[in-house]
């Protein structure tokens, strides 16, 4: 399937999608979108594998774009392609189009069916019969060009009966009957099983290999440089060998990792590139400043932390690469092994294979080239050789989401209005996806022999909506405004992006500044959002969310609670709930420009801090699935809770040492907040991604509600016990 | 040679002989075929490996081959009734939609069967308790939590009619 659509098996719609599936649901999503416009059951819609042979390159399957990128070209084609078949069967009727419909694939008019189908019309296209429906989306656009039907627009959301209403999701039953699905299931003919045996620390180097008395059925030692691996028969095997060549091996290892105490040290004392992000200045506001407020929050690196470890199959036949892959942008994967390998685009192709949930640049593509570089030893050539990772190499060396600094001050009026406010962000780079820059930033090319370090990831063009800066200008009217980056230009512990960005900290240091300005201005923390927020879909989800929590003292338009009257309104006191318990807003529209979120948290702040329950409310434009949205909201959540609570990339001056679950901790089952998401309707809307509009919003609504409840402000991330008794102390 | 051991797997016999550093988890993926155990850890701290070692939830990536010699194994792929249906449980979890990557979800379908097993009607402080150790990366704990318990209500009903 090189197009959108391809009708070519009776009954069925293929669909091609560049976008791919890792649990987050967007081939349902998709699927509804083809079966709605081209009105044939959800059913009959296949989504075809994914692969840089036969795939539209649709880039990478990230950054929550997907429903906006893949289903916009997607409605269009099958919009497109119902047009084409209805022009068709009226021709062939000696009818007009006006009296047609479509019902599950089939032109029906109203004495019934005719015979006529997506199906039926194809395969007279393909035996050049007759000038039919054609399959491919770029040939159904001429035929409509050249029939003077330009203008095929997708239904209107208010026609929709397939979108737009939950669907199943096409995988679950596979993943819960424990049928082959993830590329760790995958077992081709032939195929051998590799093991990478990587450097103690990232900054060492193999200086001898020593003597290991290797098993029967290692098929392949591979050493080049520092990159050591071993293929063998099974898996168990090549793992068993694994471990005898770690304990054998003698390393070089320099200590080149910062004082993982003083983060804060570290990002303000590294060289860095710094921009103006914005520069909104109103000097009349800033002269009109009764009161100026300032603090800095910091997030630690934090980990992808996948329930899978990175895997990856190759074969190596002669000049031809083939690649199994989870990567998010197997486009980007093809051309970056081919740069690092030194070899034309042309002779590989990467294949699409689920593999566990993503939430940005993991360790897939890495474990593309370890694949590569043992399927090209002499012995395993033209067969199938599978990598698999260790847990403790993928929480040791898969990229890490960035430690970052917000140092935030504001300007009060003495009306209690904010005037000005300024923000800037200190943060190793989110940007490191292979091909960025035009450097492959695969993992293995900085340990083979010659290889370089791999360079510092980029973070995008100096605009709030990228990279650290992401969400780094706040949502508020604020008239006097101004934000600044700082990229650290070193990178000692690897970084690219992680779900969010730095919409998490910016989002968790604007959320927190702003329930501490509302404290300083005597307001409640929901009425002060709202009296700056002047964009009607934002004051909805905070009214909405305010309301689904029983908000005790605002005024919210929908809710019970009276007006915010009495002691303690308006400040964190008011907001406990009870004895170390209390209620924080958040909120934010993801990158500025995206969906709309609202958290409330109730937290208990005891021996541990506990998120009790947490209440969302959304506004992510035009909705396929619903229940995929809630999915993906109160998974973000649940994420975002264990990011904000535990997680920590914990290391020495030389390697990093939370490398299993144990010192890498994320919330558990008897951990994890009650969660509640509404999404308000917005069918007149565009859609837009919902997996990372949780991500600030539960942040700040948790350290809000923190704060509330011990009356005292934590300001760096995790919000552990030692944090909350140091602020207590400090305050 | 390795010894030969004998065990139970889904209700059927198998003989196998495995090397020295070979996991229960290894000769169910590998040598036959069960694709539903997954690899999380290799040591025992995720869940996603859990199968029923006479009839107890327990991991399979860190116990030896060796030492389920002679015992009854069962996987995520033998819960099916004996009409080759889902069992309630999994139904339970396709009803509530109660996965997102599903990478973890056959450990946590084991473990929710066993619960149900010893309690058959339990309150959600117990389901959290029974499923602490199956993690979950992409928050869909409130959803399996719902599966457990409809999974309890379904049967109760059943029980009853």
């Amino acid at each position: 399937v090189t197009g959108r659509l391809d009708f070519a098996v009776a009954g069925v719609v293929t669909v091609g999608t560049g976008k791919v599936e890792y649990g987050q649901g967007v081939w349902t999503a998709l699927a509804q979108i083809a079966a709605e416009e081209l009105d044939v059951a959800l059913h009959r819609v296949r989504v075809a594998p994914v692969s840089t042979a036969t795939s539209p390159d649709e880039g990478v399957t990230s950054g929550s774009r997907s429903i906006e990128e893949s289903g916009g070209a997607l409605r269009e084609a099958c919009a497109r392609a119902r047009s084409t078949l209805v022009r068709e069967a009226a021709a062939r009727l000696g009818t007009g189009a006006a009296g047609l419909g479509v019902r599950d694939g089939e032109v029906v008019t109203a004495d019934g069916g005719t015979g006529l189908t997506y199906w039926s019309l194809d395969r007279a296209a393909e035996t050049g019969a007759d000038a039919g429906v054609a399959g491919d989306a770029g040939a159904a656009s001429e035929v409509g060009v050249a029939g003077g039907n330009t203008e095929v627009v997708g239904k209107p959301a208010v026609e929709w009966s397939v979108a737009g209403r939950s669907a199943p999701r096409v995988d679950i039953p596979d993943k819960v009957t424990g049928r082959p699905r993830f590329i760790h299931d995958l077992v081709l003919p032939g195929m051998l099983f590799g093991r990478v045996v990587r450097p103690p620390a990232p900054a060492a180097e193999l200086e001898r290999l020593g003597d290991a008395d290797l098993p029967a059925g290692v098929v392949e030692v591979v050493t080049d440089g520092s990159f050591l691996g071993v293929v063998a028969e099974t898996d168990a095997i090549a793992r068993a060998a694994a471990g005898l060549l770690r304990r054998a091996a003698r390393w070089k290892v320099r200590e080149s990792l910062p004082d993982e105490d003083d983060l804060k040290g570290f990002l303000l004392g590294e060289p860095a590139e710094t921009a103006v992000i914005v520069s909104r200045r109103d000097p009349a506001a800033a002269g009109d400043v009764a009161r100026t407020l300032t603090a800095e929050f910091s997030r630690p690196f934090i980990a992808h932390a996948s329930m899978a470890p990175s895997c990856a199959i190759a074969r190596v036949d002669g000049p031809e690469i083939t690649v199994w892959s989870h990567s998010q942008g197997i486009f980007a994967l093809r051309g970056a092994l081919a740069a690092g390998l030194g070899v034309e685009p042309g002779h590989v192709t990467v294949t699409y294979a689920e593999g566990a949930g993503v939430y940005g640049h993991n360790g897939a593509d890495d474990a593309a080239l370890d694949a590569v570089l043992l399927a090209r030893a002499p012995a395993c050539r033209g067969r199938p050789v599978r990598v698999l990772w260790s847990r403790e190499d993928e929480l040791g060396w898969a990229p890490f989401g960035s430690a970052m600094l917000a140092r935030l001050s504001a300007g009060l009026g003495a009306d209690g209005r904010i005037r000005s406010w300024r923000q800037e962000v200190w943060s190793n780079g989110f940007l490191g996806r292979p091909g960025i820059g035009g450097q492959p930033r695969l993992l293995a090319l900085a340990h083979l022999a010659g290889g370089e370090p791999l360079p510092a990831a980029l973070d995008g063009p100096p605009v709030p909506t990228i990279g650290s800066a992401r969400n780094s200008a706040p949502g508020y009217d604020v008239p006097d405004l101004e934000v600044i980056r700082h990229r650290l230009l070193t990178s000692p512990l690897r970084t690219s992006s992680l779900r969010s960005l730095g919409g998490f900290l910016n989002v968790f240091a604007i959320e927190s500044f702003m329930d501490e300005l509302a404290g300083a201005a005597g307001a409640d923390p929901v009425e002060f959002r709202l009296a700056h927020l002047s964009d009607p879909r934002g004051r909805r989800v905070i009214e909405e969310a305010a309301a689904m929590a029983g908000w005790p003292r605002a005024a919210v338009a929908g809710t019970d609670a009276g007006p915010a009257v009495g002691p303690g309104a308006g400040t964190a006191a008011g907001l406990a709930a009870g004895p170390d318990t209390g209620l924080g807003v958040g909120y934010a529209r993801y990158k500025g420009t995206s969906g709309y979120c609202a958290a409330v948290a109730e937290v208990e702040a005891g021996a541990e801090v506990r998120v009790r329950r947490l209440w969302l409310a959304v506004d992510v434009g035009r909705v396929i699935n619903p229940d995929g949205v809630v999915n993906q909201v109160e998974g973000g959540a649940v994420q975002a809770a264990s990011w904000t609570l535990r997680e920590r990339v914990r290391f020495d001056r030389s390697r990093v040492t939370s490398v299993g679950w144990d010192s890498y901790p994320i919330l558990r089952f008897d951990e994890v907040p009650e969660v509640a998401v509404r999404i308000v309707a917005a069918p007149g809307e565009p859609e837009t991604g919902a997996g990372e509009v949780a991500q600030g919003p539960v942040a700040g609504a948790i350290g809000n509600a923190v704060a509330a409840a011990v009356g005292a402000r934590v300001r760096d991330l995790p919000l552990t016990r030692d944090q909350v008794i140091r602020a207590i102390e400090r305050d | 040679m390795e010894q030969a051991i004998g065990l139970t797997v889904n209700g059927r016999r198998h003989e196998i002989r495995p090397g020295p550093e070979v996991s229960l988890l290894d000769v169910l993926r590998g040598e036959l075929g069960l694709a539903g155990p997954k690899f999380g850890c290799g040591a025992g701290l995720c869940g996603a490996c859990f199968v029923l070692l006479d009839g107890q939830p327990r991991s399979s990536c860190d116990l030896p081959a060796s030492a389920a010699a002679e015992r009854d194994v069962v996987t995520v792929e033998g819960l099916a009734g004996p009409d080759g249906g889902a069992h309630p449980v999994q139904e339970a979890f396709i009803d509530e939609q109660a996965a997102q990557c599903g990478y973890c979800t056959a450990g946590m379908v084991i473990s929710a069967v066993a619960l149900l097993r010893s309690v058959p009607d339990p309150t959600a402080e117990q389901v959290r308790e029974a499923m602490n150790g199956n993690l979950c990366r992409c928050g869909a704990h409130g959803r399996v939590l719902r599966a457990v318990l409809r999974a309890a209500r379904v049967r109760a009903a059943g029980a009853q009619a």
